[in-house]
């Protein structure tokens, strides 16, 4: 051991190293690893700074509180509203997005699909603020003659119940622009699992003697189901969050149970229609349903990515 | 320039499995040592930690000495990054880099580590370079070219380049003709049986006709089975591994190959 | 291989198809009429026409099929003309929205509205280019400014740290439960909503400078948080498609690990950050939410990220649309909209086409 480190100490290895590259090495891993962390700590202060913005809204007398009844009652309506517009967004987005995915990943023509691709990423690309302009000048005055037809013929039912909005800006409008929103994200999210799915599993239906559709439902959507589900979360997120669009399609009030009356709002909306004119109490308020909106997205989105990483460690990929 | 390798005791292991086990070998200066036996027997494991490229593998430690001309490469305070500026290696596939012209792959060694030199300097050293693998006639007129635009035997002794344009001690070959054509695989050939003039030269190979061919020692190693380590079995000159092996694994081995 | 399957695939369904091929064409033209018929009672237009002889279509080319070759074939081509039907409605509103932008934007977009902005332009102003014919005045120069400066400052902030957080991921931290706990929430804040993010920003420099801090680069920081994790996913997938063997030639060559990393890691992956980064800016860039609560809204050139109110093109669109300049003619605010809807478009529309064309010029040629 003795003549061990007294040859170590001659050791031409040694001497030959430098210290200045063994620094680079530690300098631009610690530089990386900074980026990393604060990175969680940029959403750790989000959470953090948002919860400390919000809190006087929490202990300020109910009678101060929009609506002068306190937080809960002010913050219901609009949770309901978000959630009602995020909801009738993925009734319509959900199975359209699906197709689509399946039109790209299994029915258009080879030659086309990677074009038709691209055409969905366009619909993807276009901002929200555009997509809410052409739903308040284009969108919205067309639904209205559609839902004074359904405020007469089809009034019976609650969600119909007139009498209808005359300039259309009702939560069902929000609804369609938001599912417009939601289409592109669902569709690549869903073609990419498609697109995963094992060639034998379709090649042995096919030999069977498959139809195209009887392929798809026994070898795709068994394979893409965890990965459709997901898909529809994220969309669900982004439904739940979208701001712009329903700050401009909807003409906001009350809640209520029509979905062709004016009324209803969202906290996205809300926030952003009250926000640049907000001060002292009313400020905290916005910041409150900013959290709240936060912890429904980000529940949202937790489920969405469980589901994806279970379903990754099941099927083996990576 | 070429030293001598003396491994001693080494145990290699992956996290807490024990990969290779008691390696003692000894590797003269200025020869062709080839390392053979079955997949997975540790050979290439072993080949890594020759100038501790297992390190890049997280978990991946040894126990033991491996003495270059007396000097300990592990000893503390040896970076191993000092380690293999002087034991070269050259991989199984030719891994040219795809951003690099042939030219600069040859120099990347020097770049990389962000030596100055100067044009002509670097002129000499390409061409050197490239001679010293065969390769500078059929290259020459496009240095410019990018090193990935090559076939896969003039990628991987484009790569052979590379790896002799730092000036290394020892150059180590894990599997260097296992994705190249026969032809090819003579270029590659030849070129080791030259290149021992000046260095050291470590081959792993799959391909017992190659090291019969190339190597004046050869090594044998083996494994017990799965999830046991790998174990040097036999060690000495090329002819005797092939045709008098002391050891009945080896002869086994050899013989079942060979037919 | 696998193209030649697909060829075989879609031979087989031809060849077994029992109708002949212009089966589907008679039923066709015959849902057309009968829908202009069902049509007319109701009393719609063209739309309801359409709608009708597609439902009366898609309902008898099926039953036509399920009489003729059974019910198999029968639900099979039903799903067909759904899943093509389902694409044709996705197409419907893009097509409308591109339209829509390019019929009114275009003639709003002049020299005038490029490179004035709003400064001086009051509600009389609009009356009387509404009254008297002149042209409308005003632009969306100031937004233009303040989209690009504001945009410059996200893309400061997001990309070393997207960037060398992926390198961290990817380069360091490969097994290690910080890795997981850096990528799940990657991927959580991928989902935070861009409202949420301005809140953030507006928050955070409220309890830092007092509340109602408003300037261009607070926006920046809330852009930034929407970027960060689209620039971490991309450059992360980026890195992991660079061969190992490159890196373990570098490093067999005596070349430290953060030199590999810059020197042949990152050159061998540009074109693909390059790529997602500028995708990633093409996101950010249409962000209007954020920019409302965290950067105001002016109506003048600010040169100055740090002090004062600023515009955006999103924010202006929205305003002009929501508060025209002139509440009795809202026509020329409405037509600036258009046409800086249009605009922002085009950037959006001339990123993307970047990010395809950086991706493909730039790759690295492989042999394989």
């Amino acid at each position: 051991m003795s003549t061990n480190s007294l040859k170590a100490s001659t050791n031409s290895l040694q001497a030959s190293s430098t210290d200045r590259g063994r620094a680079g090495d530690k300098i631009f891993s610690g530089i990386s690893l900074a980026a990393g962390i604060l990175i969680l700590a940029v959403l750790f202060s989000v959470a953090v700074f948002l919860l400390v913005q919000a809190a006087p809204i929490f202990t300020a007398d109910p009678t101060e509180v929009t609506g002068g009844n306190g937080f809960a009652p002010y913050i219901l309506p609009i949770v309901i509203g978000t959630v009602v517009a995020a909801a009738i967004a993925l009734l319509i987005a959900t199975p359209i997005g699906i197709a689509v995915a399946l039109f790209i990943s299994h029915y258009a023509p080879r030659r086309l699909a990677r074009a038709f691709g691209y055409v969905v990423d366009l619909l993807a690309a276009i901002p929200s603020v555009i997509y809410g302009a052409w739903g308040y000048i284009i969108l919205a005055p067309q639904l209205a003659r559609v839902y004074t037809w359904l405020a007469e013929n089809l009034g019976w039912i609650p969600i119909f119940a007139g009498p209808a909005s005359q300039t259309g800006k009702t939560i069902l409008t929000a609804g369609i622009v938001l599912a417009v929103m939601v289409i592109p994200i669902i569709t690549s999210l869903s073609r990419e699992i498609f697109l995963q799915t094992p060639n034998l599993h379709e090649e042995a239906a096919l030999a069977m003697g498959a139809t195209r559709w009887e392929m798809v439902r026994m070898a795709v959507l068994p394979f893409a189901r965890p990965g459709i589900i997901s898909a529809t979360m994220l969309g669900l997120g982004r439904a739940l969050g979208e701001t712009m669009a329903v700050a401009l399609v909807l003409s906001p009030g009350a809640l209520v149970g029509s979905l062709v009356k004016s009324g209803n709002q969202t906290i996205a909306a809300e926030i952003a229609l009250n926000f640049p004119e907000a001060f002292g109490l009313r400020l905290n308020e916005l910041i409150a349903a900013g959290l709240v909106l936060f912890v429904i997205t980000l529940v949202v989105n937790m489920i969405a990515r469980f589901i994806i990483t279970r379903h990754k460690e099941f099927s083996g990929a990576n | 320039m070429s030293k001598r390798i003396d491994v001693k005791d080494l145990n290699v292991y992956y996290s807490k499995f024990l990969a290779v086990e008691d390696v003692n070998i000894n590797i003269e200066a200025r020869s062709v040592t080839a390392f053979i036996g079955p997949s997975g027997c540790g050979k290439s494991t072993f080949l890594r930690t020759l100038n501790r490229m297992h390190e890049v593998i997280p978990g991946a430690r040894v126990e033991g000495e491996v003495l270059l001309d007396g000097d300990n490469l592990y000893a503390d305070a040896v970076d191993p990054v000092t380690v293999r500026g002087q034991i070269g290696m050259v991989f199984q596939r030719p891994n040219p880099f795809p951003t690099m012209s042939i030219r600069d792959n040859v120099l990347a060694g020097v770049k990389l580590n962000n030596k100055r030199m100067s044009k002509s300097d670097g002129d000499d050293l390409v061409e050197q370079s490239l001679r010293g693998a065969n390769l500078w006639n059929e290259v020459k007129d496009r240095l410019g070219r990018p090193g990935s635009g090559l076939s896969g035997g003039q990628q991987q002794r484009l790569c052979i380049a590379r790896a002799i344009a730092v000036s290394p001690q020892v150059i180590l070959m894990d599997e260097p003709c296992s994705a190249l054509d026969p032809i090819s695989t003579l270029a590659i050939e030849d070129l080791i049986n030259e290149l021992k003039a000046d260095y050291t030269v470590v081959i792993v190979t799959h391909n017992m006709q190659q090291a019969a061919r190339v190597s004046d020692k050869t090594a044998f190693f083996n494994i017990a089975g799965t999830g046991k380590p790998g174990k040097l079995i036999e060690y000495g000159d090329t002819t005797t591994i092939f045709n008098k092996p002391a050891q009945k694994a080896t002869e086994d081995y050899v013989s079942g190959r060979f037919g | 291989m696998s193209a030649n399957q697909m060829l075989q695939r879609r031979q087989s369904q031809l060849t077994r198809g029992h109708l002949p091929s212009y089966a589907v064409w008679v039923v066709l033209a015959a849902s057309v009429v009968l829908g202009a018929a069902l049509a007319s009672l109701v009393g719609f237009s063209v739309v309801g026409w359409a709608i009708i002889s597609a439902v009366v279509f898609v309902l008898a080319a099926t039953l036509v099929t399920a009489v003729a070759e059974g019910e198999r074939k029968a639900k099979d081509r039903l799903v067909t003309f759904l899943v093509y039907g389902a694409f044709l409605i996705a197409l419907l509103p893009l097509v409308s929205v591109i339209w829509t932008v390019l019929e009114r934007g275009v003639p709003g977009l002049s020299y005038n509205f490029l490179f004035t902005s709003m400064n001086g332009v009051t509600g009389a102003v609009d009356n009387e280019a509404v009254e008297g014919g002149t042209p409308v005045l005003g632009g969306a120069y100031h937004a233009v400014l303040g989209t690009l400066q504001i945009t410059l400052w996200a893309t400061l902030i997001s990309v070393p740290i997207g960037l060398l957080t992926a390198v961290y991921l990817v380069e360091y931290g490969s097994g290690k439960g910080l890795t997981k706990a850096i990528t799940f929430f990657v991927d959580v804040m991928t989902g935070i909503p861009s409202i949420v993010a301005g809140l953030f920003a507006a928050a955070l420099f409220a309890l830092l400078f007092g509340p109602g801090t408003r300037t261009g680069f607070v926006a920046a920081v809330a852009l930034s948080v929407l970027m960060i994790p689209v620039v971490v996913r991309s450059t992360e997938e980026m890195l992991k498609i660079v061969p190992n063997e490159l890196r373990e030639a570098s490093y067999a060559l005596g070349v430290r690990k953060w030199r590999t990393i810059t020197k042949v890691v990152i050159p061998t992956a540009i074109s693909g950050i390059a790529s997602g980064v500028t995708l990633s800016i093409a996101r950010v860039i249409g962000e209007t939410a954020p920019i409302l609560v965290t950067a105001g809204f002016a109506s003048s050139i600010n040169w100055n990220v740090f002090s004062g109110w600023m515009s955006t093109l999103p924010t202006f669109i929205y305003y002009q649309i929501l508060t025209p300049t002139s509440p009795t003619s809202p026509d020329p605010s409405t037509q600036r909209a258009w046409a800086a809807a249009l605009l922002l478009i085009l950037m959006v529309m001339l990123l993307n086409l970047v990010a395809r064309l950086v991706a493909r010029i730039f790759a690295p040629k492989t042999s394989r």
